[in-house]
């Protein structure tokens, strides 16, 4: 019963609010730093809203039930993964062990969700950005999974989120250790990937394949998917903050944190123009996992 | 007022499309989204594909071998939508009014909802237009009402 309050308040009302807001904050930086004035604060929920009142079309030859699933399939899975991380920010009565693997498969559904819509359109275009997005998954997988790796050994292995809040609770943050802060380093280019921004948004790249996988999703569809990105925009930072930062407590602190995770992937995003896929894969393979490996092995000697 | 209809003029997506234009017009519709006129103040996006937008902006003048594409593109656009006619050669051809390869304005082939005249038209005209055509959504919904009431 708790968990269905969880779920609609905290991980449906709270974190869409937020993650607009974030939307609004990322627009609005990206307007200041190209000296534009940008758009109004409400903007993002009118896009939503603007998007909800209009018609579906359905290309000919589609996979109908293929292509109207995927965002609900996005969407559901982005809900439950912020409820679950909600609930262990606030409490840990209600936990259970290995939720820190159900939250990574969940994190990786959006993005499955996506490829299933660009093929299902049967749009050559949106097939091209569905197949990049997959490359592009497998090679960020392997690097935010090592980083993710280094709080796990830190809390002496565990794989339950809340053990890992109170070891840094009792033992200062992940990311004051020299091994916190390079998983932290390649966690956050990993979610830069995640999110889809430049320098990684190779999947959509409006100026070479238009939009890549949504290219073919008009009204609520593309709705769905622009609210699961926004809310992506809150839970990927969040969940960064919950294992490297020691979780978010209403507080000042945990503004600062937040706004300033978020206020990085803008600016990095806003400094770096788009790489080719190929670049991307040798990009994660390469440097990143060797830092995540490193970051690994430091954390096993203990440092 | 709708709250759908007044959600989009409040962030209306612009599809741009050139049906043969001499590329100035384009140009100047560019010119929008810079640091000196930034449209996006609006609401107002590039949209890079015709499912996503709720404007459809044409500029040049409608050719033989472009207007079929021209009305698939107006098909295709999810309804409720708007369309703006950019530039002299769209409005009434212009120079090309003789053309054996433009037989029709831009007009007589979709619905057109609001003109924007100049060869090309500065940016602050295509803002202009703009506004002018939201307040000429807003106009038409009211009479429809008062209509309704009598
Ligand atoms: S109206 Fe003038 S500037 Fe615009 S496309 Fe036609 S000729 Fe070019």
């Amino acid at each position: 019963m708790i968990y269905v309050l969880y779920f609609i308040t905290y991980g449906f009302l709270l974190t869409v609010a937020i993650g607009l807001l974030t939307s609004w904050i990322d627009r609005k930086v990206t307007a200041r730093v190209q000296y534009r004035v940008g758009p109004p604060i409400l903007q993002p929920l009118i896009d939503i809203i603007k998007l909800l009142g209009k018609e579906t079309l359905i290309p000919k030859g589609a996979s109908k039930s293929t292509f109207l699933m995927a965002p609900v399939v996005g969407f559901a899975s982005a809900i439950l993964v912020s409820t679950i991380l909600w609930v262990n920010n606030i409490t840990s009565a209600h936990t259970y062990l290995g939720d820190l693997v159900v939250v990574i498969y969940l994190l990786t559904i959006p993005s499955i969700s996506i490829i299933m819509g660009g093929f299902a359109s049967r749009n050559p275009l949106a097939s091209l950005g569905a197949s990049r997005e997959m490359k592009l998954i497998l090679s960020y997988e392997l690097p935010f999974v090592l980083a993710v790796l280094v709080p796990v050994i830190k809390s002496g292995f565990s794989l339950r989120l809340a053990t890992i809040l109170g070891y840094q609770l009792q033992n200062g943050a992940v990311a004051t250790g020299l091994s916190g802060v390079l998983a932290l380093i390649v966690a956050i280019f990993c979610i830069q990937a995640k999110l889809g921004l430049v320098p990684f948004d190779i999947p959509e790249a409006e100026t070479e394949i238009v939009s890549g996988p949504l290219v073919e999703y008009s009204g609520p569809g593309l709705a769905l998917y622009k609210l699961m990105k926004n809310m992506l925009l809150f839970i990927l930072p969040f969940f960064l903050i919950i294992i490297f930062m020691g979780g978010l407590h209403f507080d000042a602190i945990s503004i600062v944190k937040y706004v300033g995770l978020v206020a990085l992937v803008t600016v990095i995003r806003n400094t770096n123009p788009r790489v080719r896929i190929d670049q991307a894969v040798r990009f994660f393979w390469g440097p990143m996992t060797f830092l995540a490996a490193l970051a690994v092995a430091l954390a096993l000697t203990g440092r | 007022m709708s709250l759908k209809l007044k959600a989009l003029l409040k962030s209306p997506w612009v599809f741009h499309l050139s049906t043969g234009s001499c590329n100035n017009c384009d140009i100047e519709i560019l010119d929008c989204l810079t640091p000196r006129f930034d449209i996006e103040r609006f609401g107002m996006l590039l949209a890079g594909s015709i499912k996503h937008a709720d404007v459809l902006l044409v500029t040049g003048s409608c050719n033989r071998q472009s207007v079929i594409r021209l009305k698939r593109l107006y098909e295709q656009m999810p309804k409720p939508c708007l369309v703006v006619a950019v530039g002299e050669c769209s409005l009434s051809r212009g120079m090309f009014i003789h053309s054996y390869n433009c037989p029709l304005p831009l007009d007589k082939i979709i619905p057109v909802d609001v003109y924007i005249p100049g060869c090309p038209p500065k940016p602050e005209a295509i803002i202009a237009g703009v506004v002018k055509l939201i307040e000429k959504v807003k106009k038409d919904k009211l009479s429809e009402k008062t209509k309704k009431a009598k």
